[in-house]
């Protein structure tokens, strides 16, 4: 650590040259202040925050943990361990359209790892969890995603794709430039 | 197979009848096909009388264990002290399982209304439907199903105009397979990490927030306006194996068969119809090896145990395996055995919530075996080893993940032993690189 790093405060931003914008302010505030009306706590929205927090900025930083943390009196720490639970909640930014395809035993048996290929190849992530050097895509296997007779479904962004096989890739993604 | 979906004259369409029909979705489509009348019989019902009838038909919890709804429900105090909760569990993750996001999709009003009877018969003012994150669609269609409900009086401080209160939220997942497990499921609604708890208290004692609490599964909430309406008699009469099996179940077929899809029989209803007749068979050239009968946590079936099946609770208890969820997961013999089970075993261990030192430490170590005996570089012991593993995963943790991991991997070697052999004696080639 350089000298007089440790004065600057710890705001947990990944990038510390960039001021960090909260969340919860306007009408995402309002949206928040909705959410706590079905619940008997603050704490049970934790969920449901973590989702309007990751709706806006794409991904849950160290920063938006200690926010969610402070609107919902609990601490970051405790936030970071629920958020670090849930495969869904991005921990590190993602490309513009995140691709989930489903690899377990039944779609696997049906040809799913030719699909995750072609996903690959046609996005130009090269691999799994990285994202393509435009920024466009990250695709990822996902475990069971509760289709499974609609072989192979693939989840793109909020939208639901099945029957989904290698040959039918580029076209699909064509709709996700 | 897609909808809308004509039904197989076999099919007994009470839960399905609407799939497919975009019209069912909206509030008024619903009435239209006699929604909510079930709703507005109950509340002029005794709650008591209600818990009776349900308990009466035989209705079994449709999410895996099969516990008698009516039974479930009768545990919730009576006297209620303070709040009381009821859970949906929607929270549809088991592999070879998709029955409840088709309710979920295509009949919503069909859940609010059987959640809102319940929620009457138990005295919970508010219901909780944890569905997983996943599920975009069903999020949207269920959300806009109890928006118009609330508008149109159905929920809401004047339930049907009954002057009494009935709220419902949908709670949504982030993707986490153990939170299918109900007090991991509540942990989850209370903004934890979806540890599973436990039991004893039981969720009726001390559930969520504390308070007495019952969690069923969306089929199983589905299934409970058809017996307010007409009757536990008829609902009983929907058996065709044990009396103790009841009503119509959805199977929710997948893997190597021609049609897979979802089908609604009465239970127990022979396996191998489903599979042949209803599901049109195995693809061209190829027959059945093994069939997982209530999605993957439950013990493999070979050939003749399949074709012997009948799929209701003491049918499939009877070939030694277990109703589970109704996902059939079905397998030629094109598919490779060892290869598959790994893909169930990196399931669990993806899925552990790392709680429980067994399933922790022994979800991965049963993958790493199995990915070790595909690489080629397996031996004998191996197999002795991943038994031994199994049965210290079975019976000894807070919940029956590990138990779920174990079934496939102990059935797998039981039944398809020389598959593995195969891998270990070099006699078929490697099919991962050594690790």
């Amino acid at each position: 650590m350089q000298a007089g790093a440790a004065t600057e405060p710890l705001t947990g931003n990944m990038d510390q040259t960039t001021e960090y914008k909260p969340v919860f302010v306007g009408e995402r505030r309002q949206q928040l202040d909705d959410v706590f009306k079905r619940y008997p706590n603050k704490q049970a929205a934790l969920l449901p925050a973590l989702w309007i927090a990751q709706d806006e900025q794409g991904w849950i930083s160290e920063a938006t943990m200690a926010e969610v943390a402070e609107v919902l009196d609990l601490t970051a720490a405790y936030v970071k361990g629920v958020v670090t639970f849930y495969t869904m909640y991005h921990e590190h930014p993602v490309g513009e359209h995140f691709i989930q395809v489903c690899t377990t035993s039944p779609c696997n048996v049906c040809g799913a790892e030719g699909v995750v290929e072609a996903f690959l190849e046609h996005t130009g992530c090269g691999e799994l969890g990285a994202t393509s050097p435009d920024g466009k895509y990250t695709v990822i296997e996902v475990e069971c995603l509760g289709a499974c007779g609609f072989v192979t479904p693939v989840l793109i962004d909020d939208d639901f794709h099945d029957s989904v096989t290698g040959e039918k890739v580029p076209e699909l993604l064509a709709r996700y430039r | 197979m897609g909808y809308p979906h004509k039904p197989h004259p076999k099919e007994t369409v009470l839960l399905s009848e609407d799939f497919g029909d975009a019209e069912a979705r909206t509030y008024d489509g619903w009435i239209k096909r006699g929604g909510y009348k079930a709703l507005e019989k109950a509340l002029s019902m005794d709650r008591a009388a209600i818990i009776d009838e349900v308990k009466e038909s035989g209705l079994r919890g449709r999410g895996g264990a099969g516990f008698p709804a009516g039974v479930k429900w009768n545990f919730m105090p009576k006297e209620p002290t303070g709040p009381h909760y009821l859970c949906c569990n929607a929270d549809e993750s088991e592999p070879g399982t998709f029955k409840d996001r088709e309710i979920l999709r295509w009949t919503p009003h069909a859940l609010i209304e059987g959640c809102a009877i319940t929620q009457y018969a138990i005295q919970a003012e508010v219901c909780y439907i944890y569905i997983r994150g996943e599920f975009t669609e069903a999020i949207e269609v269920m959300e806009r199903a109890l928006a118009e409900a609330y508008e149109r009086g159905v929920l809401g401080g004047n339930a049907m105009g009954t002057g009494k209160r009935i709220d419902m939220y949908v709670h949504r997942g982030a993707g986490a397979y153990i939170c299918g497990e109900e007090t991991a499921l509540m942990n989850s609604i209370e903004g934890q990490r979806g540890n599973p708890r436990i039991k004893p208290p039981f969720p009726a004692v001390r559930g969520l927030f504390g308070r007495p609490t019952t969690i069923n599964n969306v089929e199983t909430l589905a299934s409970v306006a058809h017996i307010i309406s007409r009757g536990s008699e008829w609902y009983k009469s929907l058996s065709l194996n044990n009396p103790r099996s009841t009503g119509t179940k959805l199977f929710s077929v997948c893997g190597q068969v021609k049609r897979p899809g979802n089908y609604e029989v009465v239970m127990g209803f022979p396996l191998k119809d489903l599979i042949y007749d209803l599901c049109g068979g195995m693809n061209d050239g190829r027959t059945l090896k093994a069939c997982i009968p209530g999605g993957s946590s439950v013990p493999i079936l070979n050939r003749e145990e399949t074709e012997a099946c009948l799929l209701d609770y003491e049918g499939c208890q009877e070939v030694g395996t277990m109703l589970g969820s109704g996902g059939v997961i079905v397998l030629d013999d094109s598919a490779d055995m060892v290869y598959q089970i790994m893909r169930l075993a990196h399931f669990y261990a993806h899925e552990s919530c790392a709680q429980c030192t067994q399933c922790r430490e022994g979800t991965g170590w049963t993958t790493r075996i199995l990915r070790r005996i595909l690489a080629g570089e397996g031996e004998m012991k191996d197999l002795d080893l991943l038994l031994d593993l199994a049965d210290h995963m079975t019976g000894r943790t807070i919940c029956p993940l590990a138990d779920s991991c174990a079934a496939p991997v102990v059935s797998g070697i039981n039944k398809f032993r020389g598959e593995f052999e195969a891998y270990i004696k070099g006699e078929k080639p490697a099919t991962l690189a050594a690790v």
